[in-house]
């Protein structure tokens, strides 16, 4: 089914997409931080996929696969990598800070939980106006313990706000596991405790974060009020570049590796394509990425004598 | 006609609600209670609860919904019930609305206002008497406006609101009974500009805010005392309408800051710092500073007096800087 | 050698997990590296066949630095494991090969504190404490003077009064200050001192006679002259516009103040309206040839003194500003000369230094007109149908009846108004 090209060729796109990073990291084009995605696509994929280019889109500093998926074109989040005027944020954001207007997606967030309460003000908005959007808003497990979480969940359940919570369940909040986080451990169920819809997804089968993601939406289009989906995931690198990974031991890493959502969804999809139209579908998304890295390289920084300005507007309406 | 501050601020979001569709009300208590302060009192009534409405006490999360309202279209007045609440939203007020704009390259401005009550004087206790206006003057990205008369709560709303970028309004808890005269047109004002309230040659006295009337009162005290004071209300906080005061001090040659903030660090001492640089060769006595003692403030009235400047303070300081020490 | 981390400089091959000979493929970790945090894995980007191991395990090498070639499988060999340099940082200077330096002379500090109110450079200071260090003994020694001359302490004294002591001419060593501080008060008290070589004048009390001459003036203007009386309000926000743009390129000691575009409007208008610039004597009313504006400024002690600006309707708003500063100075320390001082067409007086708001003066005999200056106020004003506030400030003039009448000396306003309104100015 062409549903299950896309989804592919989306998760492609960001596994291939982090790798590339990776190695770019390495050999310093690209500094700070970078959190890469790899493990976690199905559920960037999956959600994207049910959302109209309407709605809104708010991220953390773990952006690059919603990035993508969203549709922010691929050379404009590789240049922001490079720290660009091409980039996405004119190079001012990079990895963590990753904004486009025109496909309304409404930033990387570095801090944790930041983004919960733009998401809900987003969402009041189209309330107010009347209009059946959704806001999707990605989130940590770890941001689940943060004020912002409790203080947006209630706030959107009592005012009915049209806001898709997506809590990426990865296991890890940075080095500190689930059990040590939360003192009651089933997301969902404390998350229904604010009085909105809410439950768990097997986040590494992206038909299964697709589904639920349509349910989702169809009822919070309808009025139905916020939902919340726990999306069960793992990434398979690191918190961020420099990580030595202490707080997790290399069998568990293997496991959830065995549920790679780019394998599952190819042993789907075996009776539907052969490997010839699989193996294009790599080729294209390398001739993408490494035609993304080249304009990179090739673009243009932004010049010093523009330091201050976007402090404030430079357009008064 | 005669009114009174909060009738004024009243009247402000009143006429910004009925020019404009996309202004609405959120805030603890601005609905059913009519305002901590009664500012918002019968709105609730007039406009109805989609447009007033009344927020659990969650500050991160309102004023985070302002910021997401305002990137989305909409134009809302945050009321948070006072700065010293306002510090459970400081990070959604410091790294989302001053900071979208920039971090985004220039592809998100967030047009919100949010309005604070400020300022001690009412013995209640260090945790509910700050005045951290200077703590976000510092901010890159925020204006910070404090208006200290009536003229300035009536027609500082609406040029907020009509800009772009996030504004924050002080409202120092002494003035809203404040009263007098107000014309009947009043309307907007120019948000740039610091005022000259009372003309003078001896000495400039230059403050904001909840301190303007106990500045004025100095200024009084010190006429009788053969002492001429130029008292400018600073109006805009950021940024700092250094022209004013720098053109004043050039005249009168000596300068008194009066900040209700603590001395250290405050905005008392970036505009010491300006006059300084811009205009030292005109100082005939240095800088002095009239600011909160460096306490949290007590309950006790006559150690809550203490703390805060007072005419008798400001006074003082001016006749150090006029006749020496 | 990868970067891990935003803030790795360096790092160190702890194990090698390959050898030369080995197969690897891209993404098999090969190496493990100690950063300054922790030992991590470091991975290949390449497949090949390890040739050469560069740097071995226990060696600190930057980021950036090749650690083993890999080439392709049939032999050939590929070019070391690409590393692009990483952009030089903007800030960080390469550490310099350590030079040799004067080492600073060490000191305590209260050491420190009597050599400084010694004058004592300590650079120059031997010390014979411990380790070399300098002691208070050896701060006094170096302090004896060895020649007479000492320099006296360096008076405190204001900015402002070191400016004023400056343009007045005054010699601050000369400066008695009140409490250890020279103040602009101070400056200004000091008396001229007179000519070597010249018998001292008479000792005159300027004050009083300046105040008897301007009395007999006075009385005279209004025996004499019947005056009328005519006020204008003006919007001063295009002027104020105009002087801010032309300020932001001043320094500070030559900003322009509203009194310039104020003088200039007058005597422009003056020229226009030529029946108000000139004398009246028996025979009637003698235009002046030119306009020289007088300017009346207030001196302290009591009394006016009118110094003349000789071609004013020339003058720029920069030099009308530079003339008024020199002449109300000047005019202050009793400096003015017998050229500056006669023969004044038609006179301005400006109060608005002094907040009022309008002033209605008497004439200057034989002048038949007086402009009067108020104050720039800022004041609500009626813009386009709209309520606005503008800065605004009143003028006036006061003419002698027998030489115009009110409608000459409305048209005067007039021209006034529109000089100070209308943008662009030539």
């Amino acid at each position: 089914m062409k549903e299950h090209l896309d989804l592919l060729r989306e998760m492609v796109r960001i596994r291939r997409f982090e790798e590339r990073c990776a190695e770019l990291y390495s050999s310093a084009q690209i500094r700070g931080f970078l959190h890469l995605y790899v493990g976690e696509e199905a559920v960037a994929a999956g959600v994207m996929s049910e959302l109209d280019p309407q709605d809104a889109v708010v991220s953390t500093y773990r952006d690059h696969g919603h990035a993508l998926a969203r549709g922010v074109p691929m050379d404009a989040v590789m240049a922001e990598m490079f720290g660009k005027v091409a980039g996405c944020s004119r190079g001012r954001g990079g990895s963590m800070h990753l904004f486009d207007a025109s496909h309304r997606f409404f930033g990387g967030n570095a801090i944790v939980g930041g983004g919960l309460p733009v998401a809900a003000g987003l969402a009041l908005a189209h309330a107010m106006r009347g209009e059946p959007r959704v806001v999707a808003c990605f989130f940590g497990e770890g941001a689940a313990a943060e004020g912002e979480f409790h203080e947006v969940l209630n706030l959107a359940a009592l005012w009915r706000l049209p806001v898709l919570f997506c809590c990426e369940n990865n296991q890890y909040a940075m080095g500190t596991a689930f059990a040590k986080e939360h003192a009651a451990g089933d997301l969902a169920l404390r998350a229904s405790s604010y009085g909105l819809a809410a439950w768990s997804v097997d986040g590494m089968d992206v038909l299964a974060v697709k589904e639920s993601a349509r349910r989702a939406t169809e009822s919070i289009r309808a009025g139905g009020g916020p939902c919340l989906l726990e999306l069960r995931t793992y990434r398979f690198r690191a918190h961020s570049m420099y990580d030595p990974e202490r707080y997790r031991d290399k069998a568990e890493v293997a496991r959830w590796r065995d549920l790679d959502p780019i394998d599952r969804l190819v042993a789907v999809m075996k009776h539907e394509f052969t490997d010839d139209e699989l193996g294009a579908l790599e080729a294209e998304v390398s001739v993408e990425i490494d035609h993304a890295v080249a304009i990179a390289d090739a673009a243009d920084l932004e010049p010093v004598t523009d330091l201050t300005r976007f402090v404030t507007s430079e357009v008064t309406p | 006609m005669k009114t009174t501050y909060r009738e004024a601020l009243r009247e402000a979001i009143r006429d910004a609600m009925q020019r404009d569709d996309r202004v609405f009300l959120m805030g603890e208590d601005v609905g059913s209670y009519g305002g901590c302060y009664a500012v918002s009192l019968g709105l609730l009534e007039e406009f109805g609860p989609e447009r007033i409405r009344d927020t659990p006490l969650s500050e991160s999360a309102f004023v985070g919904a302002g910021i997401g309202a305002a990137l989305n279209g909409m134009r809302p007045i945050v009321e948070v019930m006072t700065v010293n609440f306002s510090l459970l939203a400081l990070d959604q007020i410091l790294n989302n609305a001053a900071t979208l704009l920039h971090m985004s390259g220039g592809q998100f401005p967030v047009p919100l206002v949010i309005r604070m009550t400020t300022g001690a004087g009412r013995q209640l206790a260090a945790q509910h008497s700050h005045s951290l206006e200077g703590w976000y003057a510092h901010i890159p990205g925020l204006r910070v406006l404090a208006p200290a008369t009536l003229e300035d709560a009536r027609g500082m709303l609406w040029p907020a609101l009509c800009d772009p970028d996030p504004v924050l309004i002080f409202e120092h808890n002494a003035l809203y009974n404040l009263s007098g005269e107000l014309s009947d047109d009043a309307g907007p004002v120019d948000l740039t500009r610091a005022a000259v309230r009372r003309q003078g040659k001896d000495v400039t006295l230059i403050t904001y805010g909840g301190s303007l009337a106990k500045t004025l009162t100095a200024a009084e005290e010190l006429a009788a005392d053969g002492i001429d004071a130029e008292v400018i209300d600073l109006r805009t906080l950021r940024p700092l309408d250094a022209d004013t005061f720098l053109e004043s001090v050039r005249r009168t040659h000596r300068a008194v800051v009066v900040d209700e903030g603590w001395r250290t660090g405050s905005l008392s001492a970036e505009i010491a710092a300006r006059i300084a640089e811009e205009a030292l060769y005109e100082l005939d006595a240095p800088v002095r500073r009239v600011c909160s003692a460096e306490v949290p403030i007590p309950y006790a009235k006559h150690l809550e007096e203490a703390a805060l400047p007072q005419p008798a303070s400001i006074a003082a300081a001016a006749r150090e800087v006029v006749r020496g020490g | 050698m990868p970067s891990l981390g935003a803030d790795m400089d360096e790092g160190t091959v702890i194990e090698w997990l390959v050898k030369p000979g080995d197969t690897v493929a891209r993404g098999d970790v090969v190496a493990v590296v100690d950063t300054s945090k922790a030992a991590v894995d470091v991975e290949c980007f390449d497949s090949g066949v390890i040739e050469d191991i560069l740097v071995q395990p226990g060696k600190a090498v930057p980021v950036g630095t090749p650690l083993a070639t890999i080439g392709t499988a049939d032999g050939a060999t590929a070019k070391p494991v690409p590393v692009k340099p990483a952009a030089p940082a903007p800030a960080a200077p390469s550490a310099p090969a350590p030079s040799p330096k004067p080492r600073p002379p060490v000191a305590g500090p209260l050491v420190r504190k009597q050599a400084a109110e010694l004058g004592v450079d300590l650079t120059g200071v031997r010390g014979t404490g411990r380790g070399g260090a300098i002691t208070r003994a050896d701060v006094q020694r170096a302090a004896r003077p060895r020649t007479v001359t000492e320099s006296p302490p360096r008076a405190k004294v204001t900015p402002y009064a070191r400016r004023l002591a400056k343009e007045l001419g005054v010699d601050l060593a000369q400066v008695v200050a009140r409490d250890g501080i020279v103040r602009a008060a101070d400056v200004r008290a000091v008396k001229p001192v007179p000519q070597a070589g010249k018998p001292a004048a008479p000792v005159v009390d300027r004050t009083a006679t300046t105040r008897q001459a301007t009395a007999k003036l006075m009385a005279r203007s209004k025996r004499e002259i019947p005056h009328y009386y005519l006020s204008t309000t003006i919007d001063m926000s295009v002027a104020l516009a105009r002087l801010a743009e032309l300020n932001r390129d001043l320094p500070v000691e030559r900003r322009v103040l509203p009194v310039a575009p104020l003088l200039r409007a007058c005597a422009r208008a003056a020229e226009k309206v030529p029946q108000l610039n000139g004398f009246w004597n028996s025979e009637g009313f003698e235009p002046g040839e030119v306009v020289r504006l007088g300017m009346a400024v207030s001196l302290r002690g009591g009394g006016l003194i009118v110094p003349v600006i000789a071609n004013a309707t020339d003058l720029g708003p920069v030099e009308m500003m530079d003339r008024v500063r020199d002449l109300v100075t000047r005019a202050r320390s009793g400096r003015l000369r017998g050229s500056e001082l006669t023969e004044a067409t038609i006179t301005v007086t400006n109060l608005g230094d002094r907040g009022v708001e309008s002033v209605f003066g008497v004439i200057h005999p034989p002048q038949v007109a007086l402009v009067g200056v108020g104050k720039v106020l800022e004041r609500p004003w009626a813009v386009d149908g709209l309520l606005g506030v503008r800065p605004v400030v009143t003028v006036t003039l006061s003419a002698d009846h027998r030489a115009t009448d009110g409608h000459t000396g409305a048209r005067y306003l007039e021209i006034v108004e529109k000089l100070l309104t209308t943008p662009e100015e030539p």
